[in-house]
């Protein structure tokens, strides 16, 4: 007896130094999974704020603009949409440049600023008539190229030939530099302008109203039409052959590509029901397709998650079924309910293969201002800076894309507020 | 306390739910231009759609980027304020696709012909600068190429590039280029692979006798990973091209304006991928890029007759125009005046003319 449990004694010490061996590797292991995903993240995350922090800023250049009557009304009547309000920008950059003289160099120095100056005068005589012959000072928008120069991203030591900004304009901005009439600012336009092929005019605005207006229609039909569903198949379904199909089915729709969602919705809303293309209210339908199974599967482990000794308590006291649900079981689901919506609403935000079907890629100025115009997305967006030619794009694209994370962090950081505040524990 | 505000939450819900069924509804005319087409010319036109919203009344263009036979499509299915206005090409339109139009009530169509693109061979700013003829390019990335008889087709063999020509580099051939959707592989391949296959005899001869054979030569880019499809992106293509400097890419001529620190365009035929030398049309691969305006949609839809205009102002598409700035090779003056004519006339299409 004591020979063999000596024996077994022994095999157990023999055998441990190898065991605690093991978890040491395997605890190991997983500290290494787990520090590889964080430096990717980290890296990921490092190289978007590296490249799209200098977005948020922009280069203005101040010129001393005459509103000569002349040159906007030749003939003595003000027209403002064909009234030569570059030409004011080409005299004020004369004025400050005088010794600049030959076409080219004209040209050359009319490129300082960005085509916005135009836009920004008109917009200013149009608000107030009276500037006409006065002398206005204005802070206008500094062409891209001399954005990319102040910010760093053209080395101006490099042959000429190979960088998209000559000499003689670094040479002019060095000098506008040393007078005070150049300064970066913090780029509102970014947030304030749809999009546009200039970059220093392009903004996220337009994109990110229609995310938003495609999240309402999203949420308007998913979340109810998702909870039903899911208190229906817990609550009311009858245990069949059928409901487990359904059951299934939901499973497998929350794993199809979402591209397939977007073909469905060009067949669907657009070629059978007639709905305008490129409207955020199809891209809304889209998404609620794709988030509804999610919401419902989430809905439904929030059900089932509410103990039977609450429905049965309601019961004994005589509720019906209906009040069992709607007084008990819902509020008490409902927290799990909305995480999984806000959830499923976060992907449905990241998301642009479905929305190629449906024409909301496309180049979209102006800001829509309901559910049938058209728009685009924030993700949308990123895919279309990003295949711009134009430099400056690409530290657009990187800020772009830093929102879209900030607002995709919003909403799962609710989430989980909502989770441990409303939560209840059993 | 709770049970009310979950039902007034839900109550809420199908009520915003109802008002957006209403505004569905509502919906009828457009009052915007509507183009669709080549991701080639989008570039262009968009810069033409917010130059013009910008300075007339008229609302800002809304450009979908589809590519030119997807574009052409939709354009093709029908006239009405649910189809597009214009459709960007860089191709012409066909025989095939004029005809769908006609089936579909699409009888009017306005060519516009705006400028040239350069398709152009690129490698990093550090790497020797090379010197290709376009029999170098079909040897170098055909699939199958002539052996040593007449008539035999042997499997690529070509490894480097010294394989093909002993002045060039003996570094791997390794190209990045468009995938098969894309209309500057298309353009690629019939000016630069078709153009370098041509200079061989007894293919130049199959085109007469056996097209389908001659097109298979000559159009079919190899796959053992010398050729490497890089996606629709050019701007990965110039990052991928920086950090390698024995690739090469294959894109549009604004990309390399855009990068001209970055990266370098190879000559070909002897001539160097300059906006002077695609302008003059020196540069053998380059092409010209349309777009295409349905005549009914004009005086119909606000603002298509002024964008039409704005297009083929001076101040957009001229030698020192706006477009020009983006990359757009002008056509010559005269060239010019007349499509513009032609535009303020919309003069339709007739292709049995061609």
């Amino acid at each position: 007896m004591t020979a063999s449990r000596k024996k077994s004694r022994e095999i157990v010490e023999a055998g441990l130094a190898r065991r605690r061996r093991k978890e040491a590797t395997f605890r190991a292991t997983g500290m290494l999974a787990t520090a590889v995903g964080v430096i990717f993240l980290g890296v990921f995350f490092a190289t978007l704020i590296v490249q799209g922090a200098s977005a948020f800023k922009q280069t203005f250049i101040k010129l001393d603009v005459v509103m000569s009557e002349s040159v906007l009304a030749p003939d003595g009547e003000l027209d403002l949409a064909y009234a030569d309000f570059d030409g004011l920008v080409r005299n004020a950059l004369r004025r400050d440049f005088p010794n600049v003289s030959g076409r080219g160099e004209r040209r050359e120095l009319y490129r300082l600023v960005s085509v916005a100056a135009g836009y920004e005068l008109r917009d200013l005589v149009a608000g107030d008539p009276s500037l006409l012959g006065s002398t206005v000072e204005i802070w206008v928008p500094a062409a891209s190229n001399v954005d990319m120069l102040i910010k760093g991203n053209i080395d101006p030591s490099i042959d000429e030939s190979l960088r998209p900004i000559s000499d003689a304009q670094v040479a002019w901005v060095e000098s506008l530099q040393r007078s005070d009439r150049l300064e970066t600012r913090f780029n509102t336009a970014l947030f304030t302008n749809g999009d546009s092929r200039e970059p220093e005019l392009a903004g996220i605005r337009g994109a990110l109203m229609g995310s938003f207006y495609m999240l309402i229609v999203t949420v308007a039909l998913a979340f109810p039409i998702g909870v039903a569903a899911a208190i229906y198949l817990e609550e009311f379904a009858p245990r069949s052959r059928w409901s487990d199909l359904i059951e299934v089915n939901i499973n497998n729709l929350a794993a199809v590509p979402s591209i397939v969602f977007g073909l469905l919705g060009l067949a669907v809303f657009i070629n059978w029901m007639a709905l305008p293309r490129s409207a955020p209210l199809v891209g809304g339908l889209v998404l609620s397709l794709l988030t509804l199974p999610v919401i419902i599967i989430a809905s439904r482990a929030a059900i089932q998650s509410v103990p039977p000794s609450i429905r049965e308590a309601a019961l004994g006291l005589g509720a019906s079924k209906m009040q069992v649900v709607f007084h008990h079981v819902l509020p008490l689901a409902l927290p799990g309910m909305l995480t999984g919506t806000i959830i499923g609403m976060s992907r449905a935000l990241g998301e642009s293969a479905p929305l190629l079907m449906i024409g909301m890629v496309a180049f979209i100025v102006d800001v829509p201002g309901s559910f049938t115009d058209p728009a685009t997305a924030l993700p949308v967006q990123v895919y279309l800076w990003a295949d711009s030619p134009e430099r400056a794009f690409a530290e657009r694209t990187s800020a772009a894309i830093i929102v879209l994370l900030g607002f995709l962090l919003m909403m799962n950081l609710a989430a989980v507020i909502i989770r441990k505040r409303m939560e209840r524990k059993w | 306390m709770a049970k009310r505000s979950t039902a007034k939450l839900l109550l809420a819900s199908t009520l915003i739910s109802m008002a957006i069924g209403g505004t569905a509804v509502a919906q009828s005319g457009r009052d915007y231009v509507y183009v669709v087409g080549s991701s080639t010319v989008y570039p262009f036109s968009t810069v033409v759609a917010e130059r013009f919203g910008r300075s007339s009344e008229f609302k800002t263009p809304k450009v979908e980027s589809t590519g030119s036979g997807g574009g052409l499509k939709l354009f093709c299915d029908g006239v009405g304020v649910d189809y597009p206005d214009v459709t960007n090409s860089s191709r012409a339109i066909k025989q095939s696709e004029v005809d769908t139009c006609a089936a579909n009530g699409v009888t009017e169509i306005v060519e516009v012909k705006i400028g040239y693109d350069g398709i152009v061979l690129a490698n990093a700013i550090g790497a020797p600068a090379v010197s290709l003829t376009r029999a170098d390019l079909y040897h170098a990335l055909a699939k199958e190429v002539p052996g040593g008889a007449e008539g035999e087709l042997i499997e690529n063999p070509n490894r480097t590039w010294a394989d093909i020509n002993p002045a060039l580099p003996a570094t791997r051939i390794e190209v990045l280029g468009p995938p098969p959707t894309s209309g500057t592989r298309d353009a690629f391949v019939e000016l630069a692979m078709e153009g370098g296959c041509k200079t061989i005899p007894w293919i130049k001869e199959l085109k007469n006798t056996d097209k389908n054979r001659y097109k298979a030569i000559c159009h079919t880019i190899r796959e053992d990973g010398a050729f490497v499809e890089a996606g629709e992106n050019d701007n990965l293509i110039v990052q991928k091209l920086e950090a390698n400097p024995d690739a090469f890419g294959i894109f549009g001529f604004s990309f390399l304006d855009q990068n001209a620190e970055k990266v370098k365009g190879a000559a070909v035929d002897g001539v160097e991928p300059t906006f002077d030398a695609i302008a003059d049309g020196s540069y053998p691969v380059s092409r010209p890029l349309y777009f295409y305006a349905k005549k009914a949609h004009v005086d119909v839809i606000p603002g298509l007759r002024g964008f039409l205009r704005e297009f083929t102002s001076e101040r957009a598409w001229g030698d020192e125009g706006y477009l020009s700035d983006r990359g757009l090779i002008p056509m010559p003056e005269d060239e010019r005046s007349e499509v513009a004519a032609n535009v303020r006339e919309l003069k339709s299409l007739t292709l049995a003319s061609q």
